[in-house]
């Protein structure tokens, strides 16, 4: 990669005090994002993901809360930065969407109001010169009639049509980074398509960099440039999409990539499934922490394994070596 | 061979009222306005549609959980609409329900055994020890274990308690489950699991599964049949690998269409629909075809005369003036 | 929401004329009440009481009674047994010291509630919200009379900081009206302020887990802003609507105790009279005047849920 990553995640960890002991949610994670790339960053529920996303902009910090490890952001660290700088960075630079559009925005404030105060809140223009910014916004992302919908309530919208506002909403101030925690999960199939078109239209005109937090494995093969996989607080592998769809090198992505019903396929007696469940994050395995649900374990992964490649940028945390593992691959 | 299940042009509208001192019907949810299918013994059928379709408020008003508007309902021959509850309740023994979210379908103070031994005991069908050994038995056929019998809910993880929801369906012994999105609400894998379970389950105990879900991929590996609904109507009925080889319906088309595929190098070759817009509102369907508005092949009849059913090969017919894929 | 309207002011209709029967054959089951001895005086012969009950049509059948009473409220003309005076003019009278009273301790209460509930729940498990946590809780455990008791004892009597009791005209002079209401003010709004800032404390902590909030703070507001904009704006609305139900039941009769330890002459001291004396027509009109008050306030409160929270639609059907 020549030019420099936009965003720069190294080893980082994230705890949480609960009353039940400390919840390791990220153990480890680091991760690149060159400008107007989409990183898909896939896992089930429980592995981190959301968290991982959530601290990336400083919105996990809380008493409760130990941070440790680095992210940065065009060379500058953001973990240890303080509330005002952080802010700053919030929604200019980097900006959120997250998973159900309807609980994300305030129900007692019009739509339009809700974008004109993040405008107002980073940068010195009047009401009136922020409300004509938001109708246009509201066109980019395609609400029709959107001089009228400025003065709608979050609740008179559809799903769909939420979710573009709260796009429209993370676009204001054009940001580099969007980050984008489960945004179509919650919607119909082709409003979902919709969605997603218009992230990939948007990544595409705009080289907005996109993080997407997902568990679809689909979504992810329909925009993503790069894939990382996590499970239970770590990164299990990390490559391009072509890499993890076409020769996946983690037991747990093949087990991801078996359990699904796929429409490209014929249809087969069972679904392939992985046996068991994740594991705790109060208390993780001392080894490979897939191991226990993993067919293919064996004494080495008694040892935890690191993340690393074998030669290219393709990286997995499996002790498989290369030719063991294109022998037993699903 | 007589159905097992047979509706017909069931309707179930939600009135909307208004008024100052009497509250009179200003207009109507028409959730569901004139569905028909059939379900064989020991046969899947798949039912899909986005939100609004009314694929849930079907599910409640075939089991007689709401009392239907108007239409038929013939459960193992007999008519289900219109009897009381205590005519109904002998059949209530044969048609059960899985619902979609684990953790508000579980009663939180009960325990495990009591939630799946209570409809045994309800009718008469075991109890005291006797009743305890069966449930266990449910337990362990669902892939839980015996001691399990006296935990809570809370203490379970999603697909654990999508496992005891299922056990409790099976208890009676039903013929019929009417499955309402039951993997919806959960992880890929676990999904795996208890899609794999149910078809062991229907293999073992003759059942027929009515499947409610959004995600066809899933719909498509467990159905015999599909039927996709729109806006309150089922606008294709089809053999489910005809279905999704070859979808005559716009809607099908769409909904197939947008569904994305794990392979990138695919999903960029293929021809994509998108749908534009909003799915219209159930209290106000558009006239004519309900489809009409969104659709990318509409033409002036369609908004004016509303498609019938129509077949185009054995088991796979459609509602439309312009179907697709019919060479 | 015209609709809606209609249909509360119809049901208020209904809730009066329900309220004055049932206060009307109330009173006359009660023992002891027979007016025309009374207003006859002791040792009256039956004559006598005979020519009063006349006199007063008592010797009516009850609902003929009930009808020309409820005729005399609504023209104005109802007059005490006891006292021989006109009973809307004085309830009239005694208005603009009820409403000072529970205009300005409503003020009171709402703004510290406001203040201490923010500030307990901003603070949330620190010693600024222990610290208001008791203070709330010994605020609402205070009965009003015994507070107004030991506040009269220890600042008016003991250390003559402020007068004890009786009432001075708004437009005579505004200091003193001041002056004279700050201890009712206080009493009266002790109870209030502990128990609002409780809730609004509840709904505060409640709100800051919410989605919304998250986002307001990834658009980069400050977190004052998200504290006051989102959270506060959005817990307010049960307190505004509790507001509009307490605020009508003080009016409404509520404030009996206040006045009558503080002796100010309002609505409620002379409904406390009424009660001593068991005079029905100020007993009757003072409980028509409290339930009109009551129903109002509760009409008011829902259309005022309508316009702060817009999810809220009275009596329409919800957008698609």
């Amino acid at each position: 990669m020549t030019r420099e990553p936009l965003l720069r995640v190294d080893d980082l960890r994230v705890s949480f005090a609960t009353e039940d002991g400390v919840l390791q949610a990220v153990d480890g994670v680091s991760f690149d994002l060159a400008p107007g790339e989409v990183l898909a960053v896939v896992g089930e529920s429980g592995c981190g993901k959301s968290v991982t996303a959530q601290t990336l902009t400083g919105l996990t910090r809380s008493p409760n809360t130990r941070i440790s490890g680095s992210v940065t952001y065009r060379g500058r660290e953001l973990t240890g930065l303080g509330d005002d700088a952080l802010r700053d960075i919030r929604g200019e630079e980097i900006a959120m969407v997250f998973q159900d559009p309807m609980s994300s925005l305030n129900p007692v404030y019009r739509v339009g109001d809700q974008i004109v105060e993040m405008i107002r809140a980073h940068r010195d223009v009047s009401k009136k010169e922020a409300r004509e910014r938001t109708v246009e916004l509201l066109t980019s992302v395609g609400i029709p009639n959107p001089q009228a919908r400025v003065r709608s309530y979050p609740h008179e919208f559809s799903g769909g049509m939420r979710q573009r506002v709260m796009i429209a909403m993370a676009l204001a101030l054009e940001p580099a980074v969007l980050i984008a925690d489960e945004p179509t999960t919650a919607l119909d199939v082709t409003v979902q398509a919709q969605i997603l078109r218009l992230l990939a239209d948007l990544n595409r005109e705009r080289e907005l960099a996109v993080v997407l937090i997902t568990h679809d494995l689909g979504v992810v093969a329909e925009v993503a440039d790069r894939v990382v996989v996590m499970y239970a607080g770590q990164i299990v592998e990390d490559g391009t999409v072509d890499d993890i769809f076409y020769s996946p090198q983690h037991p747990y992505t093949w087990g991801l990539l078996g359990s699904l019903a796929r429409l490209d396929r014929p249809r087969t007696g069972r679904l392939a499934q992985i046996a068991g469940a994740p594991p705790s994050l109060l208390d993780p395995p001392s080894g490979c922490r897939f191991a226990p649900r993993c067919a293919f374990q064996f004494g080495r992964c008694d040892q935890p394994p690191p993340l690393d490649h074998d030669g290219g940028t393709h990286l997995d945390r499996c002790w498989l070596g290369g030719d063991v593992k294109a022998e037993v691959r699903p | 061979m007589t159905p097992l299940l047979e509706v017909s042009d069931l309707v179930k509208h939600f009135p909307i009222k208004s008024g100052i001192v009497i509250e009179r019907e200003v207009g109507r949810v028409r959730a569901v306005d004139g569905v028909s299918l059939t379900l064989g013994e020991g046969e899947t059928l798949g039912l899909v549609g986005e939100s609004g379709c009314g694929k849930s408020t079907l599910c409640r008003a075939i089991l007689q959980l709401t009392p239907p508007t108007s239409g038929s309902v013939k459960f193992m021959g007999q008519e289900l609409v219109g009897m009381s509850g205590r005519e109904l309740r002998p059949l209530r023994r044969q048609m059960q329900m899985i619902f979609q979210d684990p953790f508000s379908s579980l009663n939180p103070r009960k325990r495990i055994g009591q939630i799946i031994g209570d409809p045994m005991d309800l009718h008469g069908l075991a109890s005291g020890a006797d009743l305890k050994r069966r449930v266990q038995d449910l337990l362990d056929r669902v892939g839980l274990r015996p001691e399990h019998y006296n935990r809570y809910p809370h203490e379970f993880s999603g697909g654990q308690r999508q496992r005891i929801g299922i056990a409790r369906a099976l208890a009676l012994r039903p013929k019929l489950i009417v499955a309402d999105e039951p993997v919806s609400a959960l992880d890929v894998s676990v999904q795996a699991q208890i899609v794999n379970l149910l078809k062991d389950l229907q293999d073992e105990f003759g059942l027929s599964y009515l499947f409610v879900a959004h995600d066809l991929g899933v719909v498509r590996h467990v159905s015999d049949r599909v039927a996709v609904m729109y806006l309150g109507k089922v606008v294709e009925d089809s053999g489910t690998d005809d279905l999704y080889d070859r979808p005559i319906h716009p809607y099908s088309n769409a909904l197939l269409s947008a569904v994305p595929i794990p392979d990138p190098r695919r999903n960029e070759a293929r021809e994509r629909v998108v749908l534009e817009g909003d799915v219209p509102s159930p209290s106000n369907p558009p006239a004519g075809c309900r489809f009409h508005t969104r659709c990318p092949w509409a033409s002036e009849v369609c908004a004016s005369d509303e498609p019938a059913m129509s077949d185009y090969g054995p088991g796979h017919a459609a509602a439309c003036h312009h179907p697709r894929n019919t060479a | 929401m015209a609709r809606f309207i209609a249909r509360r002011l119809l049901g208020m209709v209904a809730v009066l004329f329900a309220i004055s029967v049932i206060v009307f054959l109330i009173f006359n089951v009660v023992p002891n009440s027979d007016p025309a001895a009374r207003i006859a005086g002791k040792n009256a012969d039956p004559d006598l009481i005979a020519r009063v009950n006349a006199d007063l049509g008592l010797d009516q059948p009850l609902p003929v009674q009930y009808v020309t009473m409820m005729k005399q409220i609504f023209t104005g003309q109802l007059t005490s047994y006891a006292s021989n005076r006109n009973v809307v003019e004085q309830i009239w009278e005694g208005l603009p010291a009820t409403f000072s009273l529970c205009i300005g301790a409503a003020v009171i209460w709402m703004s510290l509630a406001v203040l201490f509930g923010y500030l307990s729940a901003v603070h949330a498990g620190r010693f600024a919200d222990r610290a208001l946590t008791v203070l709330s809780l010994v605020g609402i455990s205070m009965p009003v009379f015994w507070l107004a008791a030991i506040l009269l004892y220890f600042l008016s009597f003991k250390v003559q900081l402020f007068p004890t009791g009786s009432y001075v005209d708004l437009t005579e002079d505004p200091l003193d009206w001041a002056y004279h209401l700050v201890l009712p003010w206080f009493t009266l709004a002790v109870l209030f302020i502990g128990f609002y800032s409780r809730v609004l404390r509840s709904n505060m902590l409640d709100a800051m887990n919410e989605d919304y909030v998250r986002t307001a703070r990834a658009k980069g507001l400050s977190e004052r802003q998200v504290r006051i904009r989102h959270v506060l704006r959005n817990s307010m609305i049960p307190i505004v609507t509790l507001f509009g139900l307490d605020f009508g039941m003080v009016v409404g009769g509520g404030a009996i105790l206040t006045e009558t330890v503080y002796n100010l002459p309002g609505v409620g001291l002379y409904a406390g009279e009424a009660i001593r004396s068991l005079d029905l027509p100020p007993l009757m009109a003072v409980t028509m005047f409290g339930a009109f008050f009551i129903v109002l306030f509760n009409t008011v409160v829902d259309v005022a849920y309508a316009v702060l929270d817009p999810r809220i639609r009275l009596g329409e059907a919800a957008p698609a």
